[in-house]
């Protein structure tokens, strides 16, 4: 895995280092909150699984050597965020990774203007988005991370960040721009 | 989607991933292409839509909270040296002797506590917790005034002390208002100051402890405050200002 060294769940930290944890990865917990929430779609659960990214980075802590703190505990979110599906809601994860690039059914720009400045109708659409293409986005452009950071944190290769975030952005062009009912009948 | 450069280029274009002459090459192909066109519109559209419409969510305060506990817990105490078993006894029996002779000596009705008297009763995690949550929208002031004649009596009757409400405008702090807020389980009054565009909290509650001098400056997560005691009452200001200017303010109260 491409990355940060996690370090083995070691010892126990001392003041020193919690002051240190304290400096350079609470910082981030809106971040840590925000992405688990996205892959989760429950801000209860992220809670929960939040809080136990948190104390499962403090633990990794030692293996931490300096550098993207926000992509190292990230990392560890998602991670946290995945083994947290497959234990409770596996069925999300069949998805499969869509590695086709589809013909666009031309979709203008305007309609997406109107349909993309509805939050409710914006969430709702991220939220139909298989939880692989809904990170990618979530990253990008809600917590502005670079190419290199998604790589890292989703542990896909830096060559494929851009497609899977082109494939990303048509797929909820798609889901926004379907009509409402139509959308209710694909979530049954 | 039959042009080749929205498959390779457009989102790395949109991404600001591409190096300058690609870039480059990019934009002069825009100029001719009104497929790519429109579909860097529809991206932008869409990325604005996104970034515009309040979708990112912060942790809740007690999240925050929980988490700080739940690290205490799995942190190592600073002092913890092996000690024999025969040296418990000892200890033990020492314990009991200091226990049975303060209890004689020690005058009656004082305050329990183990703090240093030098310090706050409330830790500097709560103090910086209330400062941040006073900086989301709406809960700054439950009172909006710059008036310290409308702000003081406005605590009456909601604590059991009258804190001291004074503005500084001339001296570039204005007063905004004040609130109610609680830290280490008290509640405590807040004064809310106003430098440039900057946000001063200065908490207030009674003590019973001597005055002091102003502390040396307290910094965490980006944030300072001073703390002092002064005529029955504890003060701390915190903000993100300059040392200097929180200092500046910490002298006009004093006064």
């Amino acid at each position: 895995m491409s990355g940060f060294d996690q370090g083995r769940g070691s010892d126990v930290l001392d003041v020193h280092e919690r002051a240190r944890f304290e400096q350079l990865v609470l910082p981030h917990l809106d971040a840590a909150f925000n992405l688990a929430r996205w892959i989760l779609r429950s801000r209860e659960d992220s809670e929960d699984v939040t809080q136990e990214a948190m104390l499962r980075a403090y633990r990794f802590f030692r293996g931490f050597h300096g550098g993207d703190a926000r992509a190292w505990l990230l990392q560890i979110v998602r991670n946290t965020c995945y083994t947290w599906l497959e234990k409770n809601r596996p069925v999300e994860l069949m998805t499969e990774f869509d590695e086709e690039l589809h013909p666009q059914p031309s979709v203008s720009p305007e309609a997406l203007a109107i349909a993309g400045d509805n939050r409710e109708r914006l969430g709702r659409a991220l939220e139909t988005l298989p939880p692989r293409f809904r990170e990618v986005l979530v990253l990008r452009e809600l917590e502005g991370c670079s190419y290199k950071e998604i790589a890292t944190i989703t542990a896909i290769p830096i060559g494929t960040v851009m497609s899977a975030l082109a494939r990303a952005r048509q797929r909820l062009q798609r889901a926004l721009t379907q009509p409402p009912v139509q959308e209710a009948n694909r979530e049954l | 989607m039959s042009c080749d450069f929205t498959r390779t280029a457009l989102h790395g274009y949109v991404d600001g991933e591409l190096d300058a002459s690609r870039s480059a090459e990019f934009e002069r192909h825009l100029e001719a292409c009104r497929e790519c066109a429109k579909a860097l519109e529809t991206e932008e559209s869409l990325r604005s839509g996104l970034q515009r419409n309040g979708l990112y969510e912060r942790a809740p305060v007690g999240l925050r909270k929980k988490i700080r506990m739940e690290l205490d817990a799995a942190t190592a105490a600073p002092v913890a040296p092996r000690i024999p078993a025969w040296r418990w006894v000892a200890l033990a029996a020492s314990i009991l002797l200091v226990a049975s002779i303060s209890w004689y000596a020690w005058p009656r009705g004082g305050t329990l506590g183990t703090q240093n008297p030098a310090s706050p009763p409330f830790t500097a995690a709560e103090l910086i917790d209330a400062h941040i949550r006073s900086l989301q929208p709406g809960h700054l002031t439950d009172v909006a005034s710059t008036d310290q004649h409308t702000v003081k009596p406005w605590f009456n009757g909601k604590l059991d002390f009258a804190p001291p409400v004074k503005d500084f405008a001339d001296d570039g702090f204005s007063l905004i208002g004040g609130r109610l807020d609680v830290l280490g389980g008290r509640n405590v009054a807040v004064l809310v100051y106003a430098r440039r565009k900057h946000f001063i909290n200065v908490f207030v509650l009674p003590t019973k402890e001597p005055d002091t001098p102003i502390h040396p400056p307290g910094l965490r997560q980006g944030y300072q405050w001073l703390h002092w005691r002064r005529q029955g009452m504890e003060y701390c200001a915190v903000s993100d200002v300059s040392v200097a200017d929180l200092h500046e303010l910490a002298q006009l109260i004093y006064q």
